[in-house]
C-alpha cells in the first residue's frame, strides 16, 4: 500500500512544521544555560542585577526547556510515524548518534531539574556549575542531531547490496563528510538565534524607557553572544557550501538558481525560475563560482546536471538561502558596527535608531534559522536520503495523516502563543511586584486560607 | 545470551525505568485530576508540583530512550510496531505534549483561571498517557502487531489492550499516590500524607483487583503471555502480589517510605513480568527478538553508549534523586512557603 500524493505532502508538511517549530526552542535549550552562566556568575561575584537576571531567565529556560523537551519528543515519534521507510531500512547505520542524544538529553534534563530547583538549597558555587553539564550536553545534543541530517545529505557507513543494506559502520555514518560543517553551523545559530532574540526582549523594553542597569547588562550579554555567533556564521556556512558542489550538486544547483553549469558562473541575487528562465534576478558575473566554488574559473553545477525528477524546487531553495545569507550579513555588519562605535566611546544604546534595529533583529534571526533550515531540507528534495531513498517510498502507509496535520497544526499554534503569553505575563509580574519567585496559582492564595497552612507548615 | 537478547534486555530496561518514574508522575496527574476544586486541591497540587517539578523531564526521556533502542536495534520491528499502532501513538504524542507544557505553564500562570486551564490540561492528559501506552503494551502482548490487514483500530482494540489501559492508569495510580504519600510525610505534611495513603490504598487494592479479573481476558486473548505468565514469569507475578500486599500493609500502618518501596517492586516485576513471559519475541506471535536484530557493529555500538551512560546520566540521575529526597530540599521548595516568604 503506498501513500497518496496528498498524504505524502501532508506528512512532509507536518514534519516540517514539528520541526520549525522545535528548532527554535532547541536554540534555546543549547545556547541559554551559557547565556545564564554569564549573568549567574557575575551575580555571584556581587553584581545584584546579573543575579536577578540569572534567576529570571532560569524560570524562563524552564517554560521554554518544558516545551522543547515535548516537542522534541513529538520529533522522535514522527521518525517512526511518518517515515517508517527510513527508519525499518536505515535505524541501525544512524541509529547511535540518536542514542548519543537520548544520553545528552538525559544529562541537559537531570541538571536543568537541579539547576531550577537549586536556588538557594545548593551552595552557590556548585549551583552555578550545574549549568556547565547543561552546556556540553547542549553541544552533544547539537552534534547529534545535525549528525543524522548530515548523513542524510552526505550518506556513508553502508553499502547496498542488491537493495540490502550491509556493512554497517556506525561511526562512519556518524563522522561523514557533512556532519562537522553542519554541527558547527547549527550550534553557532543557536547562540545567534538566542543572542539576538534576548537582546530584542531587552531593547523592546528600553524603546519602553526601562533603561535601568537590568536592562542594558541583558542587551549587552546577549548581544555580545550575537555579535560572535554572527561574525563566525558567514565563515562556517561558506565552508558548509563548499562540500555541496562535489556531494550535492542538486542542491547547490537550486541554492544559486544555476540552470546551466559553467564556469565563471555569475551571482544571481534574488529572482525566479520560471520555464527553466531565471526572471528578475541580478547578475554579478563570476562571482558564484567564487563564492560557491572558491575561484572564479571553476565550475559550477547547475540544474542541467540533475535529472528533471531529481530536482529540488530552486525557487524555494534559492530564496529562503537567500534570505538567511542575508540576514546573517546584515547582522553582522550592524553588531560589528555597534561595538565599534561604543570601543570609539559613543553609547549605541542611547540612539533609537539602533534600539529598533535590535529589536527587529530578534525576529529576524529566527527568519534566518528557518530559512537556512529550509534551504538544507528543500534542498535535499526529492530525497530523504540523498541519491539512496527518496521521500515518496520512506512515508507511512497510513491515510489520513492531514488529520494529524491539523492537531499539530492547532496545538502548536496554542503552545506557542500560550508559552509567549505566559513569559510575557511573567515579565510583567515581575516588574510591577520586583519579586522574582512567582507564587504558584494552584489555589486561592494559601496566604489567605489557614486550612493550607496548616497543611503546608513543616 | 546473544547480543540481540541483550540489547532487548537494556531496551527493556528503559521500560521498567519508564513505567516506574514516569508512571509515578503520570499518576500525580490522575490524582491532580482528583484533587477538588481549587481551593480543597490546593495542597495536593502544590505537593503534586513539588514532588515532580524537578524529576519529571528527566523522567520522560527514558520514554525517548526505548525508542531509539528499539529502531536502532531493532528497526523493521519498530517501523512495523509504530505503523501498526499508528493511532494510539498519536494519541501518546498528543498526551505528552499537553502534559508537559499544561505543567510548565501552570507553574507559571497569571491568574487563577489559566492556572486551571492549564491544570486540567496537565491533568486529563496524565490519564490519556498512560492508558494508551497500556493499550500499546497490550496490543503487542496479544500479537496484534504487526497487524498485516492494516487494522490501524483493530490492532490495539482487543480485550487485552483495554486490560493494559485500566491498568496501566491504576497501577500510575497507585505508584504516584504511595510516592506523593511519603514525600508529603517527609516534608512533615501528616493531613495530606494520610489523604494520599488513603488513595494509594483505594488504587492499590483497584489494582490488585483488576489485576486478578484480567487474567480471564488475558487467557482467552493473549495465550502466548498467559503461558508465560504461568511458568516462566510466575515467579515475577508471585513477587509482584507479595510486594503490593507488603506495600498496602505499610500503607496502612502509615508507612510511606517503605510502602514506596514495595510499590516500585510490586510495578517492576510485574512489568518485568510481562517482557520474561513473551521472551523471545519482539512482538509477540510475529517477531522474535534475533530476527529482528540489526547490524551487528551498531548493537555493540548501543552496547557501549549505555556504558557511557552509566557513567554520565546515571550518576547525575541519582544526585538529582538524592537531592529531591532530602528533607531540607522539600519544605523549602513548598510553594506555600515561597508565598509566604515573598507577601505580595
Amino acid at each position: 500500500m503506498l501513500a497518496t500524493a496528498s498524504d505524502l505532502m501532508a506528512a512532509r508538511y507536518q514534519m516540517a512544521l514539528s520541526l520549525g517549530f522545535h528548532i527554535v526552542l532547541s536554540c534555546f535549550g543549547v545556547a541559554f544555560p551559557a547565556f545564564i552562566y554569564v549573568v549567574h556568575r557575575r551575580g555571584l561575584r556581587g553584581d545584584a542585577e546579573a543575579l536577578t537576571l540569572a534567576k529570571r531567565w532560569s524560570k524562563v529556560s524552564a517554560v521554554l526547556f518544558a516545551v522543547g523537551a515535548v516537542s522534541g519528543t513529538v520529533l522522535s515519534f514522527e521518525m517512526g510515524l511518518l517515515w517508517p521507510g527510513l527508519m525499518s531500512k536505515y535505524g541501525d547505520v544512524i541509529g547511535l548518534p540518536f542514542a548519543l542524544e537520548g544520553i545528552a538529553f538525559f544529562v541537559e534534563a537531570i541538571f536543568m531539574g537541579i539547576y531550577l530547583y537549586g536556588w538557594n538549597r545548593l551552595p552557590p558555587k556548585v549551583h552555578l556549575n550545574t549549568l556547565i553539564p547543561m552546556m556540553v550536553s547542549g553541544f552533544v545534543g547539537t552534534f547529534c542531531v545535525v549528525a543524522v541530517n548530515a548523513w542524510m545529505n552526505s550518506p556513508a557507513g553502508f553499502r547496498l547490496v542488491n537493495g540490502e543494506v550491509t556493512d554497517v559502520d556506525p561511526l562512519a555514518a556518524m563522522f561523514n563528510n557533512a556532519t562537522w560543517t553542519q554541527v558547527a553551523h547549527m550550534f553557532v545559530a543557536a547562540y545567534f538565534v538566542v543572542g539576538f532574540v534576548v537582546a530584542a526582549v531587552y531593547a523592546g523594553g528600553m524603546l519602553r524607557g526601562r533603561r535601568d542597569r537590568l536592562h542594558r547588562v541583558g542587551f549587552t550579554t546577549a548581544f555580545a553572544f550575537a555579535t560572535i555567533a554572527a561574525l563566525m556564521q558567514p565563515l562556517i556556512g561558506h565552508v558548509a557550501g563548499m562540500r555541496l558542489a562535489e556531494h550535492q550538486p542538486s542542491k547547490l544547483a537550486a541554492m544559486e538558481l544555476a540552470t546551466t553549469t559553467e564556469d565563471h558562473a555569475p551571482l544571481i541575487i534574488g529572482g525566479v525560475l520560471i520555464d527553466g528562465e531565471v526572471r528578475g534576478g541580478i547578475e554579478i558575473p563570476w562571482l558564484g563560482s567564487f563564492l560557491a566554488r572558491g575561484w572564479f574559473d571553476r565550475v559550477l553545477p547547475g540544474l542541467d546536471q540533475v535529472p528533471e525528477a531529481d530536482q529540488p524546487p530552486a525557487n524555494v531553495v534559492h530564496n529562503s538561502f537567500q534570505i538567511m545569507v542575508g540576514i546573517g550579513t546584515g547582522l553582522a555588519l550592524f553588531s560589528t558596527w555597534f561595538w565599534w562605535r561604543r570601543r570609539r566611546g559613543h553609547d549605541p544604546i542611547a540612539s533609537k535608531r539602533v534600539l529598533q534595529i535590535a529589536l527587529v533583529a530578534g525576529p529576524l534571526a529566527v527568519v534566518a534559522l528557518e530559512a537556512g533550515w529550509t534551504t538544507t531540507e528543500v534542498g535535499r528534495q526529492p530525497w530523504i536520503v540523498q541519491d539512496v531513498l527518496r521521500v515518496k517510498d520512506a512515508v507511512t502507509p497510513n491515510g489520513g495523516i492531514w488529520i494529524s496535520l491539523s492537531v499539530i497544526v492547532v496545538v502548536y499554534a496554542a503552545l506557542g502563543v500560550i508559552a509567549t503569553r505566559v513569559v510575557r505575563s511573567m515579565s510583567r509580574r515581575w516588574r510591577e511586584n520586583g519579586e522574582i519567585d512567582l507564587p504558584t496559582p494552584y489555589g486561592p492564595s494559601p496566604l489567605e486560607t489557614h486550612e493550607s497552612e496548616e497543611v503546608g507548615a513543616p | 545470551m546473544s547480543l540481540a537478547d541483550f540489547c532487548a534486555a537494556l531496551m527493556f530496561f528503559g521500560v521498567v525505568a519508564y513505567a516506574i518514574f514516569a508512571g509515578a508522575d503520570f499518576g500525580s496527574g490522575v490524582w491532580d485530576l482528583l484533587a477538588g476544586d481549587a481551593h480543597k486541591g490546593a495542597a495536593m497540587r502544590a505537593q503534586i508540583d513539588q514532588s515532580i517539578g524537578p524529576v519529571w523531564e528527566a523522567n520522560h526521556v527514558w520514554l525517548i530512550y526505548v525508542f531509539v533502542f528499539m529502531w536502532t536495534a531493532f528497526p523493521t520491528a519498530f517501523a512495523s510496531m509504530i505503523t501498526t499502532l499508528f493511532v494510539p501513538w498519536l494519541f501518546v504524542a498528543l498526551g505528552i505534549v499537553l502534559r508537559g507544557s499544561g505543567f510548565a505553564f501552570r507553574k507559571f500562570a497569571a491568574t487563577m483561571e489559566q492556572a486551571r486551564l492549564f491544570g486540567a490540561t496537565f491533568a486529563a492528559s496524565s490519564v490519556i498517557t498512560p492508558f494508551f501506552l497500556g493499550m500499546i503494551a497490550g496490543a503487542i502482548a496479544s500479537g496484534r502487531v504487526p497487524d498485516e490487514s492494516g487494522g490501524l483500530w483493530s490492532s490495539w482494540t482487543g480485550p487485552t489492550s483495554w486490560v493494559g489501559g485500566v491498568l496501566a492508569v491504576l497501577t500510575c495510580s497507585f505508584l504516584a499516590a504511595t510516592f506523593l504519600a511519603a514525600d508529603a510525610s517527609r516534608a512533615g505534611r501528616t493531613a495530606l500524607a494520610e489523604e494520599c495513603g488513603r488513595r494509594a490504598l483505594v488504587s492499590g487494592v483497584l489494582s490488585g483487583a483488576v489485576a486478578l479479573i484480567a487474567i480471564y481476558p488475558i487467557e482467552s486473548d493473549a495465550d502466548h503471555l498467559a503461558d508465560g505468565l504461568q511458568s516462566r514469569a510466575a515467579p515475577l507475578v508471585v513477587i509482584s502480589a507479595v510486594a503490593g500486599l507488603f506495600a498496602l500493609v505499610r500503607l496502612r500502618s502509615h508507612r510511606y517510605a517503605r510502602a514506596r518501596v514495595g510499590a516500585v517492586v510490586a510495578v517492576a516485576s510485574v512489568v518485568i513480568g510481562w517482557g520474561v513471559a513473551q521472551y523471545p519475541d519482539l512482538l509477540v506471535d510475529h517477531v522474535e527478538i534475533a530476527d529482528a536484530a540489526g547490524a551487528r557493529s551498531t548493537l555493540i555500538g548501543l552496547i557501549i553508549v549505555f556504558g557511557i551512560a552509566t557513567v554520565t546520566a546515571v550518576p547525575a540521575m541519582v544526585w538529582l534523586f538524592v537531592l529531591v529526597n532530602r528533607t531540607d530540599w522539600s519544605p523549602k521548595a513548598s510553594v506555600l512557603e515561597q508565598a509566604a516568604e515573598h507577601p505580595g
